[in-house]
């Protein structure tokens, strides 16, 4: 049997796995943009805590995946449901290119735009949603790009805890030797990264101020 | 503005030294006064420390030692905010807000402190009247405009709010001769009109001439001295002297066919 032809049998339980790699994806994603975001702007502000966030980022995703959703076993309520447990792994595995590129992106601004918004009497959160956020809206959309893709091809592990999603099809296929059902994971999840990286790439150059 | 506040100096440097974090110091013990309506203009070789007196009077910078005085308030007593909102504000590289049209970075200020959206849209067109921009501008992004004409959207910017002071740091500096001069004449007539309380930075002794009521020659973090033209034109100070005779080469060579 080939893949597609185990894709169109399977069909309503890939859509069940598809669904479920959406909403491991989109949770994590939306959490990390809820905190990475802030944090981002955060060490625009205070330069001396730049190293310790962004260094701690590093680290995390550093951790191998299966370690990470590994040593968030034991955590209370987080541990008690696979998904959850896996949300919270790729969140922190967003983390990074949210902070990173939000940082970049307001430290990118040109300083002269900087200066005369400041030498006109804006305050700092004017300065900031006003002038810096919009101007770097763009370096910010590309990290959520970055985040986004690498998140879909990182929730494949997470079926390794049981969380669902696509990787089920992956593990299954790998334990069966079997490609048409690895297959049946790998390709709607390469989809989804594609169109992420594409929709959001679209997205990026439409919020560019250039 | 209260009546007594008019005899005193608009701006006022007491005493005003200004340290870098590893101590080397870009002002010395500076002691200036702007009278109120004057163009004092600041003169020096880059690294004098003309931008830094600049930036001390709107807060960019807080002076490590002194106070400057603006309106009769020192420093401290200002709320830096409401500070700025007083003085405008034109650089050489303008700041332009680039993803704000002509008109929206005009009126920023305005918006911010809630004006009337009809009083703000006559303020911009009479702005840029003002600054000789053609109305059908007002649409287009700052990188869609020539150099001289952004520098003119800068002007009318910190304009906006009709600030009694506006602090210039060589704005005319990276245009093309021809347009600089073009400016030059624009802003010497619009300055005659607004008698605001100007302070302009050049290192251009033939601009220093143009605008200056006063002129103060400023040298390694030091002021050498304070002149009017004529004063300056005069003076037998070494350094004006030699500023002088750079001058008059390069004028003479411009003389020659």
């Amino acid at each position: 049997m080939n893949v597609w032809q185990f894709m169109l049998q399977n069909r309503s339980e890939i859509v069940e796995l598809v669904l479920e790699h959406l909403w491991l994806v989109g949770a994590s994603t939306f959490l990390a943009l809820l905190m990475g975001i802030p944090l981002g702007i955060l060490i625009t502000r205070w330069p001396r805590l730049n190293k310790p966030v962004l260094g701690s980022a590093n680290i995390i995703q550093t951790i191998p995946s299966l370690a990470l959703f590994g040593f968030l076993l034991p955590a209370p309520w987080i541990g008690a449901r696979a998904d959850r447990l896996a949300i919270l792994a790729l969140m922190l595995y967003a983390f990074l290119p949210l902070i990173r590129n939000t940082y970049a992106g307001i430290r990118g601004v040109d300083p002269a735009v900087v200066e005369a918004g400041r030498g006109m009497g804006l305050t700092d959160g004017q300065l900031l949603f006003h002038v810096e956020l919009p101007l770097a809206l763009g370096v910010i959309i590309a990290g959520v790009r970055v985040a986004t893709v690498i998140s879909v091809g990182l929730a494949t592990i997470a079926a390794a805890i049981g969380a669902g999603g696509l990787g089920e099809y992956i593990f299954r296929g790998v334990a069966m030797v079997n490609n048409a059902v690895i297959l049946a994971g790998a390709i709607p999840a390469a989809a989804m990264a594609l169109l992420a990286d594409v929709g959001l790439g679209w997205l990026e150059k439409r919020l560019s101020p250039h | 503005m209260d009546n007594a506040s008019e005899d005193r100096p608009a701006i006022e440097f007491r005493n005003v030294s200004y340290f870098l974090g590893n101590g080397s110091a870009l002002l010395h013990n500076l002691n200036l006064e702007v009278r109120r309506g004057e163009t004092l203009v600041l003169l020096g070789k880059s690294g004098s420390g003309k931008t830094t007196t600049l930036k001390l009077i709107n807060r960019l910078l807080t002076p490590s030692a002194g106070e400057v005085w603006v309106d009769g308030r020192s420093g401290s007593q200002w709320e830096v905010i409401g500070l700025r909102r007083r003085i405008g504000y034109v650089i050489q590289e303008t700041g332009l807000f680039p993803h704000f049209t002509v008109e929206q970075n005009i009126s920023l200020i305005p918006k911010i402190e809630k004006w009337p959206a009809v009083k703000i849209q006559a303020r911009v067109r009479e702005l840029m009247q003002l600054v000789a921009l053609e109305p059908e501008l007002a649409k287009r992004y700052p990188r869609e405009l020539s150099g001289g004409q952004r520098q003119r959207v800068g002007v009318a910017r910190a304009l906006a709010a009709d600030p009694p002071f506006l602090l210039m740091d060589e704005p005319f500096g990276a245009l093309d001769p021809l347009t600089r001069s073009e400016l030059q004449r624009e802003f010497l007539a619009l300055q005659k009109r607004l008698r605001k309380t100007v302070v302009f930075v050049t290192h251009d002794v033939r601009e220093a001439l143009l605008f200056g009521t006063r002129i103060a020659l400023m040298e390694a973090g030091r002021l050498v001295t304070i002149q009017d033209k004529h004063g300056f034109l005069n003076s037998r100070e070494p350094l004006i002297v030699a500023y002088r005779e750079a001058f008059d080469t390069g004028s003479s060579l411009e003389r020659c066919p």
